[in-house]
């Protein structure tokens, strides 16, 4: 008797072992939140779905957490397909809310798109103390980032390499940079580091060094360059004259006022301090 | 009787409870090598094998992704190597002068101090590179490349900080395992040598360190598979740009590219990051073969 209960101890304790195991292999593959729909006591239920910009990717998954926290009889779901493709889903009935990391096309808008910018994603480029430059174009940008222009001296600066450092591939920032000024696989890094801290630490360090960073991040151990005589701050990102800024859109068909409660209640969620406070935590600017 | 019974209670706990924890090590190889496998090979079939290991373009974001990790591979080849070519010197003689030649109170001292070596996390070996390492290094590379219009200036965050940082990190276990080789040579060896006229130092290249080969070979064996997976020191000071393994070019380790990429890769770009996985696992098991291999030699030696 003894002999057989040790065996299956044994055995359950294996198979506790595998499931262990199996669980951490699984955990790296999906992180989705899961949220266990409750719905006692709350009046909403339901489902919501958005689909488009895969940069607004950090954004949906930070606000939808929040919002089905709050309301735990609602479920979210976000579909990362393209700007372009999210809005064309919005337009075809298929979602609630069409996802765009830009602001919508004169077509979209006639086929009933509504642009509701939540959030403005601003990029600021940042260079070492020392340097003299303190103004670029968004053309000697370009040279720069695709190694052209290899010398702060051609850019009236003193005799110095330009140490060129980015982020890497897959980042939401680099997409953004590169999309923003144009160059998407043209660009010549010298480093690529996988955090917005070490390129602000690398780029406070490293003379002759320009890196870029989400405005929020740009504290006041390297300088933050102005591009084409404007400089990189929140009022004029709000303004829409600084060119690395980009509004994140989360588009309904029809007015806002004209959705399900459900969707209303997103829209009003994302206004209130709760989800202002998601927007800024995600790095992101609220629009005026 | 019942004091039999009861000592055989505690006996066949005891076995179970050794073959469980057994069970856990085995399991727990068997479940990782079999997920690697499982995860890393799928890339190989949409990529296409010969793009992949052998391609040499890294742009998984890119319109027409290219997922070549050929460079990577190499950087870690190359950076491992040489850090082994000159951390094993210097850690050969380090374990010579603890074990011949210094005086015991000065090994006193000496030896804690790789031990410490050991001790220090990486993350601190990757701090040191970057504060330290990496600014002299951009120095050096404004001499040396002043006057090269075509080379792409990295910071100081290289190849050969890299190298640096690791030939240090792989010191201590160097150090250790050949240290308790060649004090585990019989003195009677030294001694005939001595006897027959040779010198001391004659004796320690041509008798005591033959005699400790296998241990100290298993030492270096070691010190690969410790740089072979290192991430996190590298990561810092090497740069990050995938490029050809030059000693001033910014480069990318297999280990880093994992570490820096994983966060936001999804698609073929995440299937390949597991098949970088995959190689960097596969490295490691012929080290591990190597090792295994050498110290089944040195029992037969015995």
């Amino acid at each position: 008797m003894k002999r057989k209960f040790m065996k299956t101890a044994a055995v359950c304790m294996a198979a506790m072992m595998m499931l262990g195991s199996l669980a951490a292999c699984g955990g790296s593959e999906s992180e989705a939140p899961e949220e266990t729909a409750g719905g006692n006591g709350t009046e909403l239920t339901g489902n919501i779905s958005l689909a488009g910009s895969t940069s607004m990717e950090k954004l949906c998954e930070a606000m939808s957490e929040s919002f089905m926290q709050a309301n735990p009889g609602v479920t979210v779901t976000v579909e990362y397909t393209g700007s372009s493709a999210g809005i064309e889903s919005l337009v075809q009935g298929s979602v609630d809310i069409g996802n765009a990391s830009r602001g919508l096309e004169d077509g979209e808008k006639e086929s009933g798109a509504v642009e509701n910018i939540v959030a403005i994603d601003g990029i600021a480029v940042i260079l070492e103390k020392s340097n003299e430059v303190a103004d670029l174009t968004t053309e000697q940008l370009t040279d720069i980032y695709t190694g052209k222009v290899t010398n702060w001296k051609e850019l009236g600066g003193k005799d110095e390499a330009i140490v060129v450092i980015g982020r890497e591939a897959g980042s939401g920032t680099r997409g953004a940079f590169e999309e923003l000024l144009e160059v998407e696989d043209a660009c010549n890094y010298a480093q690529e580091l996988d955090s917005t801290g070490a390129v602000l630490a690398k780029v406070a360090s490293t003379p002759g060094s320009i890196g870029y960073v989400s405005l929020d991040a740009v504290d006041d151990t390297v300088t933050s360059a102005s591009l084409d005589g404007v400089a990189a701050t929140e009022e004029n990102i709000t303004a829409g004259e600084y060119k690395l800024s980009r509004p994140f859109v989360m588009a309904t068909k029809g007015e806002i006022a004209e959705q399900n409660e459900l969707v209303q209640a997103w829209f009003s969620y994302i206004e209130s301090e709760e989800g202002q406070n998601v927007i800024s935590k995600v790095g992101l600017i609220l629009p005026q | 009787m019942k004091k039999k019974a009861k000592l055989n209670i505690v006996e066949t706990t005891a076995k179970y409870i050794f073959t469980i924890c057994a069970v856990i090590a085995i399991f727990a190889v068997c479940s990782i090598t079999f997920y690697m496998i499982l995860k890393g090979t799928p890339a190989f079939k949409t990529v296409g094998v010969l793009d992949l290991l052998f391609g040499t373009e890294w742009q998984p974001t890119a319109e027409e992704p290219k997922y070549g990790i050929l460079f990577i591979i190499l950087s870690s080849i190359v950076g491992t190597g040489a850090s082994v070519l000159i951390g094993v010197p210097i850690g050969l003689l380090t374990a010579v002068f603890l074990t011949e030649v210094s005086d015991k109170r000065l090994a006193a001292v000496v030896h804690p101090a790789v031990e410490l070596l050991a001790a220090i996390p990486s993350v601190i070996y990757g701090l040191l590179g970057l504060m330290l390492l990496n600014p002299v290094m951009y120095q050096l590379e404004k001499l040396i490349f002043a006057n090269s219009p075509s080379h792409q200036f990295t910071g100081g965050s290289n190849m050969l900080s890299a190298i640096i940082v690791l030939a240090i990190m792989i010191l201590p276990t160097v150090v250790n395992v050949s240290a308790s080789s060649i004090s585990a040579v019989p003195n009677e060896l030294r001694a005939a040598s001595l006897a027959v006229g040779a010198s001391k130092i004659q004796t320690i290249f041509k008798v005591t360190i033959p005699a400790a080969k296998s241990g100290i070979m298993t030492g270096v064996v070691l010190g690969i598979g410790r740089a072979l997976g290192e991430a996190m020191a590298i990561n810092m000071v090497a740069g990050g740009s995938v490029n050809l393994p030059l000693p001033f070019n910014s480069v990318r380790f297999l280990t880093t590219q994992l570490v820096s990429e994983m966060g936001y890769a999804e698609g073929t770009h995440r299937e390949v990051l597991f098949t970088v996985g995959l190689v960097l696992y596969v490295f490691i098991m012929i080290v591990n073969f190597v090792l295994l291999k050498l110290r089944r030699e040195a029992t037969e030696d015995e």
